[in-house]
């Protein structure tokens, strides 16, 4: 092991740092939006859409993230209409692709997290709360949220970290993130340890410190 | 499009097949390599601090490092490892190691770190005045563990290691990005010759989404066999 060499990959490395958060902040608020929607949509049953989403989250949750980035980056191009469309000048950036393949996979998962968290909300406090003639708003903002919140917080933290991993998979289509900057050091100088183990340790610091934000936060609010 | 599917020269159904089997088979060594393993590090971890802190170790990078710069690390890593010492030992020619074995190898690696948080968790759940009651009966520190704990221990862990099982399985798809030919390297391989990458990717998913599907059903029949009584 060459520490010199190792130490003078970071650099190089930090940069990637940068596209690693895009792709996961990204990924996750997709993820959060499209994950409440579907939440929703099949917790109420909405007529129509209740069944595909239930397909979707079978589908998104059983199938590699690999796949699913492929299909989105190199496959969609197979159809001509998709070409032709305006959309084409977005799904033919691997940005937009990895964007959104970490989204559409992190909204599956999080839908699934939701729903758990307002399941863990007794039902006899809703109606309570609709008896003491609270709003909607009001019964999500004071009774819902703070409960659910209590439990999905800590699944939410490891799907964040989930999420850190898979944007790793951005490298292979051409997207130099930690992972994308870590293989090409190793194909410049050949020492293949060191430049992944230099990315490893970045993807560590970033996951110790997610996770010990959220077991902070979760100290915090533990029933007293 | 059904004839590109179909089996024979023309199609692409064989080596779909034979895809299958190979992740199949990644996913079973990695499985139960990695359970063993989590199950020895779940012992060691008894073993005084320096252990324990080790133990905490492997598992906090090996669930925190993605899995595929774990696999790129093995797979590139321990290729210019075994060239440096062979070279030093004066053989110079290049030697290709088996990618099919290092994969499974660095699957097994992640697992264990899953595997073992599994059965520290499941550990926790069981009562120690069970195991003060079996050392005053007599029972030796291996019996201990056999015949009190491990059984118990299966039962508590099963939820996890169905969820690690369904994990693995997916994260196979990773070693095709090292040419090992399982199943999404051989869509990979039939989209670039077809010109049909979505067909194909989506072909690969259904495969990967019916195993899953039907590994649930049987994790779950296993769970109501043996796994606890959910309290009601």
């Amino acid at each position: 092991m060459d520490w010199a060499l190792l130490l003078s990959f970071y650099p190089s490395l930090s940069e990637g740092i940068v596209i690693t958060f895009g792709l996961l902040f990204g990924g996750l608020a997709l993820g959060l939006v499209l994950g409440a929607f579907i939440c929703w949509v099949r917790m109420r049953r909405i007529a129509v859409l209740a069944p595909f989403m239930d397909v979707y989250v079978l589908f998104f949750r059983g199938t590699p993230l690999l796949v699913q980035l492929f299909a989105i980056y190199f496959g969609l191009g197979q159809f001509a209409f998709i070409r032709e469309s305006a959309a084409w000048v977005l799904l033919r950036e691997p940005w937009f692709c990895a964007v959104l393949a970490l989204g559409l996979n992190s909204a599956a998962f999080t839908s699934e997290i939701i729903r758990g968290g307002i399941l863990g909300v007794e039902r006899g406090q809703l109606e309570a709360a609709q008896a003491y003639g609270f709003g909607p708003v009001l019964t999500a903002r004071l009774i819902l949220l703070p409960q659910a919140l209590r439990v999905a917080l800590p699944a939410y933290g490891n799907e964040m970290i989930l999420m850190l991993k898979g944007t790793a998979l951005a490298s292979t289509i051409s997207i130099m993130e930690l992972t994308g900057i870590a293989r090409r050091l190793t194909s410049q100088t050949f020492a293949p340890f060191e430049a992944f183990i230099a990315a490893g340790s970045i993807y560590l610091l970033i996951s110790i410190t997610l996770t010990s934000m959220f077991a902070a936060i979760e100290r915090r609010q533990r029933w007293s | 499009m059904l004839d590109m599917l179909s089996f024979g020269a023309g199609g692409w159904g064989d080596e779909l097949l034979s895809g299958l089997a190979v992740t199949l088979l990644l996913a079973l060594i990695a499985f139960s390599a990695g359970t063993v393993a989590g199950l020895m590090l779940m012992l060691a971890r008894r073993r005084g601090r320096p252990a324990r802190y080790f133990v905490s170790g492997y598992v906090t990078v090996f669930r925190g490092v993605p899995e595929l710069l774990i696999l790129y690390l093995f797979f590139f890593g321990t290729g210019a490892v075994v060239q440096n010492v062979a070279a030093s030992l004066g053989y110079t020619e290049r030697i290709n190691l088996s990618g099919f074995a290092l994969g499974a190898f660095a699957l097994s690696v992640i697992v264990t770190a899953y595997a073992t948080e599994a059965f520290r968790g499941a550990a926790n759940s069981i009562p120690k005045g069970q195991l003060e009651a079996a050392e005053a009966f007599g029972f030796s520190a291996p019996r201990r563990f056999l015949f009190i704990e491990l059984p118990q221990l299966l039962r508590v862990a099963l939820p996890s290691l169905g969820n690690i099982w369904l994990i693995v399985l997916k994260d196979t798809a990773l070693v095709s990005l090292t040419a090992v030919a399982e199943l999404m390297r051989q869509a990979t391989v039939a989209a670039g010759s077809t010109h049909r990458p979505f067909t194909f990717y989506a072909v690969a998913a259904l495969i990967y989404l019916t195993v899953s599907f039907f590994s649930e059903r049987v994790i779950g029949r296993v769970e109501k066999r043996f796994g606890l009584k959910e309290a009601n």
